[in-house]
């Protein structure tokens, strides 16, 4: 390697704290085009930059909001959403997302997505989900499919994991999207359509862990799993969604695709008198 | 927001109990955000202010759990509200985690425990002051509390506002600890005219936006200015250990800088925050301390040891945290003896026993029931003799 500098800048400089650089994330995760596809979403927005704001939890996917370049907040675990509720319903003109991961909005914090779903605040939630504590090293999480390998399921996962998609739309989400790290333009294009829509909105991205999931799971490394996702993802978006459940194996296939969008009265739209 | 229908301020007399008076203090301070959850004996203050925050423009959500209410009135404190939840101890002990998530990046809202008897459900419906200590040492790591003690539905009033207040000057999660005397009990409450109020607002940024601005740069108060989210500021706030521009570290050195920081900004302020009402108490050779509803009783006991001849005083302790050490110190030097009244196996007295080396007679009970005057009378009493 010269060492010499091929480009200068970044298009999305303007979106990343630069100074943060480099990140944390291990080889063959992920996050960062998931991260891109909100930065790229969050400029092609009407909404003014300033009045975007992201708010995480803990975990690996908890750090995007140190990398955006926009008011952020690196919460507690599992309660991006309650604070969210606080920020969007007290200053109604801003944007919020909640971008955080599979353990954190799912585990210890499932009980605050359920009610927020059911009163239908309208915040946007990108849950990422690479199926185990990664962060932690590997342990097994709410989405770990049964029979995995993980740090803490030697034996394999006896735990059923949970359908994402499934449990947003059961529970009134407006919009439910489930994509991939390697789907960034359809992605990118789901983020857009939250960003517009009014009311509680969730898509699930499914990221490699390659060090924290992969290498025990016989999945590879990074490129490996993408790969997996390339030949196995069905884009399926009138899809029954009890069906797409995700065995992340290499003979069974994923659905992923765009399923809900549709209209609820949006929490606090009144403002106060309702 | 919704237009205001009603007066924010209620000036005038009223009679009202004290849980109804806090959420009127809070209204008067200018709390437009609550998030909460309900429990015994604090549900009175949710639902004052259910009805009464959407009739001044506020807004009021009820949470899943108290986990939830804090993290919502810490997003909404970043949005630029002046924010509250109300609680007792059970859901105190959920709150603890956000709590130190407030204490760490330092965000003004107020957060009032009406005690009941515990540990875990304990008796739901009856007084104590059982938690003193998991005020001051609840969440997990250091950190320096501000906590007001009231005694009456008056002070319900009156320490909700000056609990927003520090809150916005001090820039943390202030404690009301009521307790479920005080805060069922009703009395005549006097609110001022809405100007007469003092009414403290948070730090702000001198300068608009730019690339250098650093959200945890303190002023030599040892306080930041806060930046809210949506003013063009793009801060980044973390519960881990964060330099000046919000951005973590491992550090070990940035850790130390920041946490005695965290301390320091309220141990430097202690003497304009420390509050205490002395009664008799210049040439007491007994000194009661006690607080809350206790210093009720404590009051009666001193007064008729006075008629006995006893010279007894009573200091009331209105902040516990910082506690007042000075004057515990100052009257160690002049009484003979302390007598400590309170509904707990001994917190204060504890605490009270680091800064004096005169003997201290704990009177109390685990809670459930008020301390009679007369047993606090006998146990000053005893230690005049």
């Amino acid at each position: 390697m010269s060492g010499e500098i091929v480009v200068n800048a970044h298009p999305l400089d303007d979106l990343l704290r630069a100074d943060r650089l480099p990140h944390i994330w291990c080889p063959g995760c992920g996050l960062g085009p998931i991260m891109a596809c909100m930065a790229n979403a969050m400029a092609d927005s009407a909404i003014p930059i300033d009045k975007h704001v992201v708010v995480s939890g803990i975990g690996c996917t908890g750090r995007v909001a140190g990398y955006l370049k926009v008011d952020s907040f690196h919460t507690t675990h599992g309660r991006p959403i309650p604070f969210a509720t606080g920020l969007k319903l007290a200053k109604p003109e801003l944007q919020v997302t909640v971008f955080s991961g599979d353990g954190d909005l799912f585990a210890i914090g499932g009980n605050h997505l359920i009610h927020a779903a059911r009163r239908n605040v309208d915040i946007n939630v990108i849950c990422v989900n690479n199926f185990n504590y990664g962060m932690t090293g590997g342990q097994a999480g709410p989405t770990t499919p049964m029979g995995a390998r993980t740090s803490t399921t030697p034996y394999g996962n006896v735990d059923p994991s949970f359908n994402l998609p499934r449990l947003a739309a059961t529970l009134g989400a407006v919009y439910v999207a489930r994509w991939t790290s390697l789907h960034v333009r359809q992605l990118e294009k789901s983020i857009r359509r939250a960003i517009k829509k009014e009311g509680f909105t969730f898509i699930e991205v499914l990221s490699p862990c390659p060090v924290g999931f992969g290498k025990s799971n016989n999945l590879g490394e990074g490129l490996d799993e993408m790969e997996l996702y390339r030949t196995n993802c069905v884009v399926y978006p009138e899809a029954d969604l009890s069906q797409a459940d995700i065995e992340l194996k290499h003979d069974s296939t994923i659905i992923v695709g765009d399923f809900v969008d549709i209209e609820r009265p949006v929490y606090g739209a009144g403002g106060g008198e309702e | 927001m919704a237009v205001a229908t009603e007066e924010r301020v209620l000036t005038g007399q009223q009679f009202m109990n004290g849980d109804v008076a806090c959420a009127e203090g809070a209204l008067a301070a200018g709390c437009s955000f609550f998030a909460g959850y309900p429990i015994t004996p604090s549900t009175e203050i949710a639902e004052r202010l259910a009805r009464r925050l959407p009739a001044v423009g506020g807004r009021y959500v009820q949470m899943e759990d108290e986990l939830a209410s804090m993290a919502a009135i810490l997003g909404a404190s970043w949005a630029g509200a002046k924010s509250m939840t109300a609680t007792s101890g059970p859901g105190f002990s959920l709150m603890m985690e956000n709590i130190g998530l407030g204490m760490m990046t330092e965000v003004p809202c107020v957060v009032v425990n009406v005690q009941r008897g515990g540990p875990s459900t304990g008796l739901p419906t009856l007084v104590s002051q059982a938690d003193v200590m998991q005020a001051k040492w609840g969440s997990h790591g250091d950190y320096e509390p501000i906590a007001y003690s009231p005694a009456s539905p008056q002070e319900m009033f009156d320490l909700t506002v000056k609990a927003f207040n520090a809150a916005e000057r001090y820039r943390l999660p202030v404690f009301v600890l009521g307790d479920e005397v005080v805060g069922h009990m009703t009395e005549r409450v006097t609110i001022p005219p809405a100007a007469e109020i003092d009414i403290v607002d948070r730090k702000r940024p001198s300068a608009p936006p730019d690339d250098g601005w650093l959200p945890y740069a303190p002023d030599d108060d040892l306080i930041p200015p806060m930046a809210c989210a949506g003013e063009g500021y793009g801060f980044h706030i973390t519960g881990l250990t964060h330099d000046e521009r919000g951005y973590p570290t491992g550090d070990p050195l940035v850790h130390d800088r920041l946490v005695r920081r965290l301390s320091r900004k309220i141990q430097v302020h202690a003497n304009e925050i420390c509050e205490v009402e002395k009664l008799h108490t210049d040439d007491a050779e007994v000194v009661v301390i006690a607080y809350g509803a206790t210093s009720r009783a404590a009051r009666h006991a001193v007064l008729a040891a006075r008629e006995r001849g006893i010279r007894a005083g009573l200091l009331r302790l209105i902040t516990l945290w910082p506690f007042p050490r000075g004057v515990v110190k100052e009257l160690g030097n002049t009484a003979r003896r302390f007598v400590v009244a309170e509904l707990n196996l001994g917190q204060i007295a504890r605490e009270a026993e680091r800064y004096t080396r005169l003997p201290i007679s704990l009177v109390n009970h685990a809670g459930g029931m008020m301390l009679p005057p007369e047993v606090i009378l006998r146990a000053i009493m005893e230690a005049e003799a």
